[in-house]
């Protein structure tokens, strides 16, 4: 039987994967997007396990709405990454330093 | 007991495909290892019977988004050196960061089963179907969230076509900030030439010279304007 801190832990692990990503890759746009997506596959997989072991289907419906945000975040941000690709030929967090933040 | 087995098996391939993702140097290799990591977490929520949303993630992630993610690494021509640079030097306060938000975060989880021992679990039959009861919740309950959801995908789907569109190239509109812009040197030049006498070529039609010579005193250089 899986216990539900069996998940949560596999969660949490898969969420301090995806911050060590963010710190190592932190030049490249492109893998920090994909890094966002892994934290917040790792968060949709806390809300399905306690759906499933409070027995309430609520949790997957905000799964559901999870995945539609990201699903949006994800196209935007590649959009803008082409846009900005187009523009200064670079994709490096390093280069992008035009509004002095 | 199989459950279980299953469960570690596909927990450990999604941990390993997660690491490599933040470790490998080619930025298509992270897309492929995210999708493998997609992969078996959409199998671990088959086990806690979350059967649609497992679908959703191979259809809708792997199927689109990734696929969106994969014709970005291939289209952009990336400088792989120069994004790879800070990567030693970050990985100690990175790793450190990460171990010990995951020591904490395992010692509060594992502290106890928050009253939810898994013995306690109703499990469905095999007449049980979730994307019916999903659907019963999201038409019903959440009808005007599940509205607004569709906005959302609709504003990104307008957003992401106008950020990246770059216009048709036979474009007849008009660009006022180019015409603004443009000065009257650009467009008329003025050439400064002797003029010729009436007696110097007498058998010419008085009328066809001065026509010549107004042709060739303004030379308008054309602008597609």
């Amino acid at each position: 039987m899986i216990t539900l801190s069996n998940v949560l832990v596999l969660a949490a692990l898969l969420f301090c994967i995806s911050v060590a990503g963010i710190f190592l890759n932190r030049k490249n746009i492109l893998i920090i997007l994909m890094c966002i997506e892994l934290m917040l596959l790792s968060v949709n997989m806390n809300f399905i396990a306690f759906s499933y072991f409070l027995g309430d289907i609520n949790g997957q419906i905000f799964v559901f709405f999870i995945l539609t945000v990201a699903a949006a975040e994800s196209a935007i941000g590649l959009a803008i990454l082409v846009v900005l690709f187009r523009n200064r030929n670079t994709i490096n967090v390093d280069d992008l330093k035009s509004m002095e933040g | 007991m199989i459950e279980q087995t299953v469960f570690y098996i596909f927990s450990a391939l999604l941990l390993l495909s997660a690491g490599l993702m933040i470790t490998v140097r080619n930025p298509v290799f992270a897309a492929l290892f995210l999708i493998l990591s997609f992969f078996s977490t959409s199998a671990i929520w088959l086990l806690l019977e979350a059967e649609f949303l497992a679908i959703t993630l191979v259809v809708v992630y792997v199927g689109a988004v990734m696929i969106l993610f994969m014709f970005v690494v291939m289209m952009l021509d990336i400088n792989l050196s120069a994004l790879r640079e800070g990567f030693a030097r970050y990985l100690p306060i990175g790793g450190m960061v990460a171990i010990s938000m995951a020591l904490s975060m395992v010692l509060v989880i594992n502290a106890g089963e928050f009253g939810l021992a898994s013995d306690t679990v109703q499990r469905h039959g095999a007449d049980y179907s979730n994307t019916k009861e999903l659907g019963v919740a999201l038409y019903t309950h959440y009808l005007y969230p599940f509205e607004i959801a569709g906005a959302i995908l609709l504003v990104a789907i307008i957003a992401a076509i106008t950020l990246t569109m770059r216009g048709p190239r036979s474009s007849k509109a008009q660009k006022p900030g180019e015409q603004v812009l443009v000065k009257s040197t650009d467009r008329l030049r003025i050439i400064k030439m002797k003029s010729e006498g009436a007696d110097s070529e007498p058998e010419k039609d008085p009328l066809a010279e001065s026509k010549l010579a107004q042709s060739e005193d303004i030379t308008v250089k054309k602008e597609s304007l």
